[in-house]
C-alpha cells in the first residue's frame, strides 16, 4: 500500500548544529533522512513506521572529505559518487572506490551516502566490509558533543548499532600510512549491477618475508552484522603462509560464519562460497610473494 | 491516520523554466513531476530506485525520481526527457536511439536517455564498459541492451553531447 505524502512531515533545517538541537529536543521523534535511497524505498511500500523525518541531504558539515597528514576523515554525507571521485581514497583506500563502484547504479550512487548506509547497517551493504578492513573510527555527535567510535563495535546486533536516538554520525576517520598490503575484494550476486550481494568480501594482508605480518577479513551477507574475521585472521597472522595454512584457513571462516537462507541464496552456498574467497585471496598472497 | 504534514511551497527550475507548487514535503519528485506539471515521460517502473525508468537529472546529477521527496529538490535545477529536446531539434541521443533502434515499448526509454545524457556529460569519449557501467541502473525487458550500447557509442562518437 501506497502511503499518502500528507501523514507525513519532513523537514530541512539546513545545518547540522539545527538538526542535532531538533533531534535533542524530542529524541526518537525524527528519523533521519539523508539520500533517501533505503528510506524512500520504506516510505514507497508503505512499510515506514516514522511519520516525521528530517533531512540530512546536502548539509555542508556532512558533505567534504578532509585529507590531513594522518588521516582522511569523510563526511557521513558524502555519497557514493563522492566517494568514489576522490583520488587520494582511490590511491590509498582502494577497497572502498570498489565498494562504492559496486553500491547500486550510477543514480544511487548519486544520492546513497556512506554515513546512512552504515546507520542503515544492512548485512548485506558492499561498503561495510570494505570499511572494516581499513578500521576506521566514527565521529558521533549530537547536542551533548561529540565522541568517536571504533567502527568494528558499531554494529551490535541485526539492525542494531551503537547510535542513540539523538546521535548522528558526522565523520568516517580511516588512518593513512598502510603501504605494502594486497587488496582483496569480491561481490558474489546474481548480476554484478544493482543487485544485492548473495557474499561480499573484502580483504587486506601483508607478508614479510613470507610470514604473514598483518590480515584482517570482512565479509557481508553472512551473519547479521558485516563481520570481521578475527580468528581466521588470528589462525594465520604471524604464520609462514603455505597451501595447508591456506586450507585451515578457510575452514576456520566457514566455522567462523553464520549465514541463513535467504530470497537471495542459501546458508550452505553462502558457506562454500566464503571457503572460496578466503582460498583465493590468501592463494593471491602467496603468488604475490612468489612474483616479488 | 490525521494528516501530520503540512504542503509547503517548492521552487526549482524544470526543463529551464522557473516552477513554484504546493506540495506535501514528502511528496515523491516523480509524482509531482508527472501530475502537477504534466511531465509523464519520467515512468513509475519499480518504485524503489531498482529500475531506472524515472530517472531525471538533478542538479547534472542522474537520480531516480521515485526517491526523492520534494523539499530535497528545492532550489534545483531539474531536466527530464521533455527537456533534452531543443523544440524540434532532437538532442543527439534521441536521434541514434532512432536509428540504431534503441527502443522497444518504451517505458525504460526516457529513464536510459538520461542516463545515457549523464554519461556523456560526465564522460564524453566513453568505452563500452563505460557505457554499460553508465546504464547498469536502468533495466529494459523488451529488448537485448545492445542496440542501445550501439546508440550511446554512436551519439558519443559524433562528438556532439548536445
Amino acid at each position: 500500500m501506497r502511503s499518502d505524502p500528507a501523514e507525513y512531515e519532513l523537514v530541512a533545517p539546513g545545518s547540522l548544529t539545527k538538526v542535532v538541537s531538533l533531534l535533542a529536543e524530542q529524541p526518537g521523534a525524527w528519523l533521519p533522512i539523508a539520500g533517501g535511497t533505503d528510506v524512500m524505498v520504506q516510505y514507497a511500500s508503505g512499510k515506514l513506521a516514522a511519520h516525521r523525518l528530517v533531512s540530512l541531504w546536502n548539509l555542508p558539515e556532512l558533505r567534504h572529505i578532509e585529507v590531513s597528514d594522518s588521516e582522511v576523515s569523510i563526511g557521513a554525507g558524502c555519497t557514493y559518487a563522492d566517494l568514489r571521485a576522490h583520488k587520494v581514497i582511490e590511491l590509498e583506500f582502494p577497497l572502498l572506490t570498489t565498494a562504492a563502484r559496486w553500491t547500486g547504479g550510477i543514480a544511487n550512487q548519486n544520492r546513497g551516502t556512506l554515513g546512512g548506509n552504515i546507520v542503515n547497517a544492512s548485512p548485506a551493504a558492499d561498503s561495510l566490509p570494505a570499511l572494516l578492513v581499513y578500521e576506521p573510527e566514527l565521529i558521533i555527535v549530537s547536542a551533548r558533543g561529540e565522541r568517536r567510535v571504533r567502527y568494528v563495535d558499531f554494529h551490535i546486533g541485526y539492525k542494531k548499532t551503537l547510535l542513540a536516538v539523538d546521535e548522528l554520525i558526522r565523520a568516517v576517520c580511516v588512518t593513512r600510512g598502510l603501504t605494502g598490503y594486497t587488496s582483496y575484494a569480491r561481490k558474489v550476486g546474481a548480476r554484478n549491477a544493482q543487485a544485492i550481494s548473495k557474499v561480499c568480501m573484502a580483504a587486506l594482508g601483508r607478508l614479510a618475508s613470507g610470514v604473514v605480518d598483518d590480515i584482517r577479513i570482512a565479509v557481508g551477507s553472512v551473519a547479521p552484522v558485516p563481520l570481521r574475521l578475527l580468528e581466521t585472521e588470528h589462525s594465520v597472522r604471524g604464520e609462514a603462509i603455505d597451501p595447508a595454512l591456506v586450507s585451515r584457513a578457510a575452514e576456520i571462516a566457514v566455522g567462523e560464519i553464520r549465514p541463513i537462507d535467504d530470497i537471495r541464496s542459501t546458508a550452505a552456498y553462502r558457506s562454500a562460497v566464503v571457503r572460496n574467497l578466503v582460498t583465493e585471496f590468501l592463494q593471491g598472497l602467496i603468488a604475490d610473494r612468489q612474483g616479488a | 491516520m490525521s494528516p501530520l504534514g503540512a504542503q509547503c511551497e517548492v521552487s526549482f527550475v524544470v526543463n529551464g523554466e522557473a516552477r513554484s507548487v504546493l506540495a506535501y514535503p514528502m511528496e515523491r519528485l516523480l509524482d509531482l513531476l508527472r501530475r502537477q506539471l504534466g511531465l509523464t515521460g519520467a515512468k513509475e517502473g519499480c518504485g524503489e530506485g531498482e529500475c531506472g525508468s524515472c530517472a531525471v537529472l538533478l542538479d547534472g546529477a542522474l537520480v531516480n525520481s521515485c526517491l526523492i521527496p520534494v523539499l530535497q529538490a528545492q532550489g534545483s535545477k531539474i531536466v527530464t526527457i521533455e527537456g533534452l529536446a531543443q523544440g524540434s531539434q532532437l538532442h543527439a541521443l534521441q536521434q541514434t536511439f532512432l536509428d540504431c533502434g534503441g527502443a522497444q515499448c518504451g517505458i525504460c526509454t526516457p529513464g536510459i536517455l538520461m542516463a545515457a545524457c549523464h554519461l556523456l556529460n560526465t564522460k564524453p569519449q566513453p568505452t563500452l564498459d563505460d557505457i554499460k557501467e553508465g546504464l547498469s541502473g536502468n533495466l529494459c525487458r523488451c529488448t537485448g541492451y545492445s542496440q542501445i550500447c550501439e546508440a550511446v557509442a554512436e551519439a558519443a562518437s559524433h562528438g556532439d553531447d548536445g
